[in-house]
């Protein structure tokens, strides 16, 4: 079976900041995969190099066994999808919910647009009361839908996830994470998702990566992690950073 | 009355519109409350409405011809038979004002339809672009900044010829710059945001980017940058007008009156403080006006 | 023992060209020498509160409370310029971002030394000798190099360190932390609250601890206050979290992903009953 998706040996570099030194990855279709770290760890930037947001100076992307070029073209993007971490930013202030949706399908040339909205809005838990509202009328949770939802529209197989609920309140985040668990299973998605907390990964994923300093510290399963079955003392300290204070 | 007053309000500010006439009139709604609560902008609006209404109904408005006078009631003080006097040729002074509101307009109207998609364009693209585009738009955009303005439409004046016209031109030529780098400080803020990001993840081709997502942003800003000078622009054509290079007579340009009066201006004061008098409240209202919008139309504000 | 801290029925209204908002609606408790934490989402009034006990509320907005009193001192009643004598000094507050609390154009050391200038006559050396020997006890390495340097070229953690250590220079009665840790990586955030934990114990300071972490402040703090709507639903010890009463408390402690716990799939949600918020 070919991979969803494959990185080799990617690196990354930024003028003069090394952000990736040669990550390689294999995410298999339908699997979710996690990947975890602290700030300047490099597991954003995994995700903006696949989706061609970041400079890539070395190694290859693979999606669906097809090398990326450094040109992405529109059926890429219509197969992978992402949702940003800030719900505030992420969001076109100027624009309603509904052009937010419009967007995607006027780019891919989908007809049939009135019907899809008013369906991505419905999977997303959100009523076509929220359709002509602006940003600034939804909460932080609400305008985390849209975003799943404006992703979900061109009906991807790939869904790169940068912290999606990291800026949310607990039990939104819940309410979020249960969502892209549905929509998950419902459409066999590909999930790749970035978090810095140890505990949404696991719930959410099957394997994932521990990142430092731009690189691999180690590969396991979300079992093993649950477990507290980590090999690397840098993931034990996370997985002992996570379990809140000791005196 | 007040009952359906009240639910119209409530129509528009509610927080669930059900199409998307009823979302943009809703916030054009809010944009006008924050407006209307500033009472000096209410007056520039005002002005700018007076000036409009005095120069479409300026046939009806004017007691006299602006052009044709009789030399016998030259240089008359402002009186009851001519409100603001007459000038040496005997024309009535408050009619050619009148008129000379079309022009004024007309010069406004004009530049700012010229120059603000200029700068728009030069500015989003520069900035949005980057690299050596951004360098040479923006190198081209310092040129334009290095010369005093009035100057710079002189020596385009000079090139084209004087006339209206041709001050429309120079002006336009010489104010875009200003624009353009208000347009591109505006991309650079937003180019990195996660939205644009979010815009080009769908696919988005770069010129489609900068006129759907970009542009809109910037028009805000520029609406209320231009609107502030637009004082500045009836003073440069007034100015050229001052020199003999903008409107040629007999029209009765503001400037070109101010420069016709000057040489009576210790006698004959009226000649040339009616046509100044106007200048002075046309800018302030623009001026005015501007100022309202920059509060009504601050994106920022638009979310709390 | 007295209590450090009073606050009966405090209130804190917004008044907005839409109406009025009302962020917090009568919270009252009392603080001891102790480390009290409050948590609450984001709306909840939880940093309001904070900020209305530290005076450092908006000017439109409108603050009000039966009784508001730090060691028999009426904070309701006193003169701004008083209450900024208060701030700093007896008082003092550390804020979530480092970055936005410490001044960009000043070394880390010179702000510190103001800051105690500010409140004793003390001379330079003499003032720089207690910055650096400051530094030192929030753990900072190598004070003396962190003296010299500017807030943007320290780490998140290190400036939050300098941060604390500021507050703390002037020795205060009560500190008050708003989310101090949440911009931080999780082994950085236990560092800083270990070094919080500690001074806060040595010198004897009332704490009041504000986040959204339920978890981490119930494993930092005594007694913990919840928040929703503006309002305190329920005051427990922070050993007795797991007795918690009120479901709003639970449903908090329930739909948090745990690491280990058996995996439950969906999320348990909250369901908001509006009758919390009365």
């Amino acid at each position: 079976m070919t991979n969803a998706l494959e990185l080799d040996r990617v690196e990354v570099v930024y003028d003069d900041f090394h952000a990736l030194k040669g990550v390689s990855l294999a995410v298999q279709p339908g699997e979710a995969f996690g990947l975890v770290g602290e700030s300047g760890s490099g597991k954003s930037t995994i995700l903006r190099a696949i989706a061609g947001l970041a400079p890539v100076a070395s190694g290859t992307i693979n999606i669906d066994g097809q090398s990326l070029s450094k040109r992405r073209d529109k059926a890429f993007y219509r197969s992978v999808q992402m949702v940003f971490q800030d719900p505030y930013g992420s969001l076109h202030p100027r624009q309603t919910v509904d052009r937010l949706l419009q967007e995607p399908l006027a780019i891919h040339g989908i007809d049939d647009q009135e019907r899809r909205i008013v369906r991505a809005l419905e999977e997303v838990g959100l009523g076509t009361g929220f359709r002509f509202r602006y940003p600034h009328q939804l909460s932080g949770g609400q305008r985390q839908r849209v975003a799943i939802a404006r992703a979900l529209i061109v009906e991807p197989s790939i869904l790169l996830l940068d912290e999606p609920t990291s800026a949310l309140d607990a039990s939104v985040q819940a309410e979020v994470l249960n969502l892209l668990e549905t929509v998950r299973k419902a459409r066999k998605l590909t999930f790749l998702l970035v978090s810095h907390d140890l505990a949404v990964v696991a719930h959410m994923c099957d394997r994932l990566m521990v990142m430092q300093h731009g690189e691999e510290v180690e590969q396991l399963l979300s079992t093993e992690l649950s477990a507290r079955k980590a090999r690397q003392p840098y993931t034990q300290k996370l997985i002992e950073a996570s379990t809140g204070f000791r005196r | 009355m007040s009952d359906v007053a009240m639910s119209r309000r409530e129509w528009l500010l509610s927080e669930r519109p059900q199409s998307r006439l009823q979302a943009r009139l809703g916030r054009a709604y809010m944009s006008w409350q924050r407006f209307a609560a500033n009472r000096l902008a209410l007056i520039g609006l005002a002005i700018i409405i007076m000036l409009l209404l005095v120069a479409a109904f300026a046939p009806v408005l004017a007691p006299y011809s602006p052009v044709a006078g009789d030399l016998r009631q030259g240089l008359k003080p402002p009186g009851w038979e001519h409100w603001m006097g007459t000038d040496d040729q005997g024309r009535d002074i408050l009619s050619r004002i009148i008129y000379g509101s079309r022009l004024t307009l007309y010069v406004v109207v004009l530049v700012a339809i010229l120059a603000a998609p200029i700068g728009l364009l030069v500015g989003t693209v520069a900035g949005y672009a980057g690299g050596w585009i951004d360098t040479v738009l923006s190198r081209i955009t310092d040129i334009f900044l290095a010369f005093p303005k009035l100057i710079l439409a002189l020596a385009f004046v000079a090139a084209l010829g004087p006339g209206i016209e041709n001050a429309v031109i120079a002006i336009a030529i010489t104010s875009w710059p200003p624009y353009a780098r208000i347009a591109r400080a505006e991309t650079l803020t937003v180019r990195n945001s996660d939205y644009i990001a979010a815009v080009r993840l769908m696919g988005a081709s770069p010129a489609r980017i900068v006129v759907r997502h970009i542009m809109p942003l910037c028009i805000s800003s520029l609406i209320v940058r231009v609107t502030l000078d637009m004082a500045g622009i009836i003073l440069t054509a007034a100015g050229l007008g001052f020199l003999g290079l903008g409107a040629q007579p007999p029209l009765p340009e503001w400037g070109a009156m101010i420069a016709s009066g000057r040489r009576f201006i210790l006698d004959q004061w009226w000649v040339a403080a009616m046509p100044g008098m106007a200048i002075l409240i046309v800018s302030l209202g623009f001026n005015l006006l501007g100022d309202g919008l920059r509060d009504a139309l601050d994106p920022r504000g638009a979310g709390q | 023992m007295s209590a450090l801290l009073t606050v009966e029925d405090l209130r804190v209204a917004f008044h907005t060209r839409t109406g009025t908002v009302d962020a917090v609606r009568g919270v009252s408790f009392e603080l001891g020498r102790e480390r009290l934490g409050i948590v609450g989402e984001s709306g909840s009034g939880k940093s309001q509160t904070g900020r209305a006990i530290m005076g450092l509320t908006p000017p439109h907005a409108e603050v009000t409370a039966r009784k508001l009193d730090f060691d028999g001192i009426d904070l309701t009643n006193i003169s701004a310029r008083a209450r900024r004598d208060l701030r700093g000094d007896r008082i003092a507050m550390i804020l979530q971002d480092p970055k936005y609390s410490l001044d960009p154009v000043m070394t880390i050391g010179r702000q510190i030394v103001e800051s105690i200038q500010a409140h004793e006559k003390i001379g330079k050396s003499e003032a720089s000798k207690r910055a650096l020997a400051m530094l030192e006890s929030v753990q900072i390495r190598d004070p003396a190099r962190v003296y010299d340097l500017y807030p943007h070229e320290v780490s998140g953690g290190m400036g939050q360190r300098a941060m604390i250590a500021m507050m703390l220079i002037a020795n205060p009665q009560l500190l008050i932390a708003d989310e101090p840790t949440s911009a931080l990586d999780v082994t950085v955030q236990l560092d800083v609250l270990r070094i919080l934990d500690q001074l806060v114990t040595e010198r004897g300071m009332g704490l009041i601890f504000i986040s959204h972490d339920l978890r981490l402040v119930s494993s930092f703090c005594d007694r913990v206050i919840v928040m929703y709507a503006g309002r305190i639903v329920e005051q427990l010890k922070a050993s007795e979290l797991n007795q918690a009463q009120h479901p709003y408390t639970r449903g908090l402690l329930d739909c948090m992903p745990r690491l280990g716990a058996a995996d439950r799939h969906p999320l348990p949600t909250l369901d908001r009953k509006p009758e919390w918020a009365l």
